[in-house]
C-alpha cells in the first residue's frame, strides 16, 4: 500500500478496500518508526491528522470525493497551515503557529486531502543539502550518511522513505528537482506564477515556486490539478484557465508514444563538472527516449555558467528585503537582553537566523547598497534576460530539453557545509529555469555507484516551454511506462523494538 | 572588490545583524569566495539589454478598493509573544499589544 500510486489509493478508498483513517494510520506508524532517525518531519499532530482522515471518509461515503480525498500528503514547513507550527526551518519562527492557510494548503483541504505533518527544510529554503535547518539535518533514506538534497529535503526523504503518499515542495533554484534527483522520485517545478505563493513564506519572490513531489509523473499530474490555479491574493499569480494536467498522459500511440518529439540536449549540461556515473545514466535514459520515438537535437544554452553568479546576486537581494520583517517586533524571535531599539533588532536577528541565512542577507544588503546596485543587481537582471533568451532560441529547435538534474549523486553530510561556493554549484543545471521562469522536473533514471560502492539514485531533468507542464508530464509518464526506476524504494530496517 | 572586516561590520549594521569580531573574520572569507563567483558577471557585455524582473510579460493587477479580509484580531493576538521572564501569558492588554520599552 505504501508503494501504491495516488490513483490506486483513490480506487482503494472508493471501493471501501481501505478507509482514509486506516491509510493515514499506516503512514503515521511508519513516521513513528523511522522519523526519529530520518528527521523528515518537524511538526506532527496525530489527532488533528486522523480527524481530517475521518472527515475524508465521511466525504467519500457521501459520494463527494475528489481524486485526492483521503490521501495523506506531507506539507513543506514553508506553507502556513492554520493551527500548525510553521517555522520555515528557522529558530526565528520556532514558536510561530500560523493563523491562516496558504493557498496551497487551502487547495489540498478543499480536495479532502489529509495533512500528515510539516516537513523539515533548509532554513528559509536556503540550501542544497538540508543541513541548514535549525531543527537538524535530514538523512537520505538510500544512505543515512548522505544528504537528501535541499531545500525541500524533508519532503524528499518523506516521499523516498514512503512516509507519505506524496508531498509538496518549493523550488527557488532547484529545491524540488535536486532533492528529487538525490532521493529518486519525481518532482516538478511549474512555470512561475502557475501556483499561488500566498501564505508561502517568501525567500526570493521572483523565483520561488511551489510544486509536487511524488512517486511518478502521473501522481505529480494529480497533485498539480489541486495545487495550480489563479489566486487573486498573489499579485504574481497568472490568470489562466484551470487545466487538467493528466490530459496528455493517456493519449499516446502505444508503439511509438513519443514519435515526433524533439528533445534538445544542451552541450553545456554535459561538460566538465558532471560526474561520469551520472552522465552514463542520463545517456542511457536518452537512448530509451529514442526508442520511444523521440528525435535528439543538439542545442546550446551559452549562458548556463552565468546562472549561478546571477542567482547569487538576485536571490540574496530579494531575501535581504523579504527577511527584513523578522526584527523581533513585527515577526520572529526577540532577544531577551538589549540596550536600545537598534540593539534589540541586531541581537534578535543575530540570534534568530542561522549562518547561511545571515550570509545571504549580507550579500543581498551589499549588492543593493548605494554604489553597487548597477554593478551587481542591475547587471544580474540584464544577464537574466540573456539566459531567458537562450531558452527562447533553444525552444525554436526542440520541444523539451533534457539533461542531468544534479551534477552528482547524494554527497556525504558535512562534505560541502564549509564551502558555500561548492554547495551552490549543486544547482548548476536547475537555476537557469528559475531565472527564466520555465517549468522543469526531475525523473528517476537509474543509479550510479559512489566511490564507496553504494548505488545511489540519479535524476533526469526535463525542461519545458512556458505552461508546457502537461506535455512534460506525459514525456515523463511514457518513460515510466517502459522503465521501473521510479518504482524503486530504499529498504529501511525497522528500528529495534518496533513490530 | 576586496572586502575588509570593517566592511563586513558596516554591511551587517545596515542589515541589522550583530556580528562579533570573530564572526566578521569568518564571514569575510566566505563572502570573499562568493563575491569572487559573482564577479564573473562583469565580463559580460550587457549594453542595451533590458533588465528582467519578471518572467512573464505582465502588468500589475489591480482590484476594486473594497475590504476582502475578515478581521482576525483575536486570532493574531492569541499568537502574540509571551510576556517573558518565565511567564507564558500573552503580551496583550485590553486588545493592545505590549512591546518592550525602547524609548530612552
Amino acid at each position: 500500500m505504501i508503494n501504491s500510486s495516488l490513483k490506486t489509493l483513490a480506487q482503494m478508498l472508493a471501493n471501501k478496500e481501505i478507509s482514509s483513517v486506516e491509510l493515514t494510520q499506516t503512514f503515521l506508524n511508519r513516521i513513528d518508526a523511522f522519523n526519529p532517525e530520518i528527521n523528515a518531519y518537524i511538526a506532527l499532530d496525530h489527532d488533528r491528522t486522523l480527524a481530517q482522515a475521518k472527515t475524508a471518509d465521511a466525504r467519500i461515503a457521501a459520494g463527494n470525493a475528489t481524486p485526492l480525498t483521503g490521501i495523506p500528503v506531507a506539507q513543506k514547513d514553508i506553507f502556513c497551515a492554520q493551527g500548525w507550527k510553521t517555522t520555515c526551518g528557522s529558530k526565528m519562527l520556532e514558536n510561530f503557529i500560523a493563523p491562516y492557510d496558504a493557498h496551497v494548503i487551502t487547495q489540498f483541504n478543499n480536495a479532502g486531502a489529509v495533512n500528515l505533518g510539516k516537513t523539515n527544510m533548509d532554513e528559509f529554503a536556503m540550501g542544497s543539502s538540508n543541513e541548514t535547518s535549525y531543527f537538524g539535518g535530514v538523512k537520505n533514506p538510500w544512505d543515512f550518511s548522505r544528504v537528501p538534497g535541499g531545500s525541500s529535503g524533508g519532503s524528499a526523504a518523506a516521499v523516498a522513505a514512503r512516509l507519505c503518499a506524496a508531498a509538496t515542495g518549493t523550488d527557488t533554484g532547484g529545491s524540488i528537482r535536486q532533492p528529487a534527483s538525490l532521493c529518486g522520485f519525481t518532482g516538478l517545478k511549474p512555470t512561475y506564477g502557475v501556483v499561488s505563493r500566498y501564505g508561502m513564506i517568501a525567500f526570493a519572490s521572483s523565483l520561488d515556486q511551489a510544486g509536487p513531489m511524488a512517486k511518478s509523473a502521473e501522481d505529480c499530474a494529480l497533485m498539480m490539478n489541486v495545487m495550480a490555479g489563479f489566486d487573486e491574493r498573489d499579485s504574481t499569480s497568472l490568470n489562466r484557465d484551470k487545466e487538467d494536467y493528466t490530459r496528455e498522459l493517456y493519449n499516446s500511440n502505444p508503439n511509438k508514444p513519443l514519435q515526433g518529439l524533439r528533445v534538445g540536449l544542451p552541450k553545456e549540461f554535459f561538460a566538465d563538472g558532471l560526474d561520469a556515473g551520472v552522465a552514463k545514466v542520463i545517456e542511457d535514459a536518452i537512448t530509451e527516449y529514442q526508442k520511444l520515438g523521440a528525435e535528439i537535437v543538439e542545442i546550446s544554452l551559452p549562458n548556463t555558467g552565468l546562472s549561478i553568479p546571477v542567482y547569487y546576486v538576485l536571490a540574496p537581494a530579494e531575501a535581504s528585503s523579504n527577511l527584513s520583517r523578522y526584527d523581533g517586533v513585527r515577526y520572529g524571535h526577540r532577544a531577551s537582553e538589549y540596550t536600545d531599539l537598534m540593539d534589540m533588532y541586531c541581537k534578535s536577528r543575530a540570534e534568530g537566523f542561522g549562518a547561511e541565512v545571515k550570509r545571504r542577507i549580507l550579500i543581498g544588503t551589499y549588492v543593493l547598497s548605494a554604489g553597487y546596485y548597477d554593478a551587481y543587481y542591475l547587471k544580474a537582471q540584464q544577464i537574466r534576460r540573456l539566459i531567458a533568451q537562450d531558452f527562447e532560441e533553444a525552444f525554436k529547435k526542440c520541444d523539451v530539453i533534457m539533461g542531468p538534474a544534479a551534477p552528482s549523486t547524494a554527497f556525504k553530510a558535512g562534505e560541502k557545509v564549509d564551502d558555500p561556493v561548492a554547495m551552490y554549484l549543486q544547482d548548476i543545471y536547475t537555476i537557469s529555469t528559475n531565472l527564466a521562469g520555465l517549468p522543469g522536473m526531475s525523473v528517476p533514471a537509474g543509479f550510479a555507484t559512489s566511490t564507496d560502492g553504494k548505488p545511489l539514485p540519479v535524476g533526469l531533468q526535463i525542461i519545458g516551454n512556458y505552461f508546457d507542464e502537461a506535455r512534460m508530464l506525459n514525456v515523463a509518464h511514457q518513460y515510466q511506462q517502459v522503465t521501473d526506476w521510479h518504482a524503486q524504494a530504499p529498504t529501511l530496517d525497522k528500528p529495534e523494538g518496533t513490530a | 572588490m576586496a572586502l575588509s572586516t570593517e566592511d563586513i561590520k558596516k554591511i551587517a549594521h545596515l542589515a541589522r545583524i550583530e556580528v562579533s569580531d570573530s564572526d566578521a573574520a569568518a564571514t569575510l572569507s566566505k563572502l570573499t569566495g562568493i563575491l569572487g563567483l559573482i564577479e564573473q558577471m562583469q565580463a559580460v557585455n550587457t549594453d542595451g539589454i533590458v533588465p528582467m524582473s519578471h518572467s512573464q510579460d505582465v502588468v500589475q493587477r489591480l482590484r476594486d478598493d473594497v475590504v476582502t479580509k475578515t478581521n482576525l484580531r483575536e486570532a493574531f493576538q492569541k499568537i502574540s509573544p509571551a510576556i517573558g521572564n518565565g511567564s507564558e501569558e500573552r503580551a496583550v492588554d485590553g486588545g493592545l499589544y505590549l512591546v518592550p520599552k525602547v524609548i530612552e
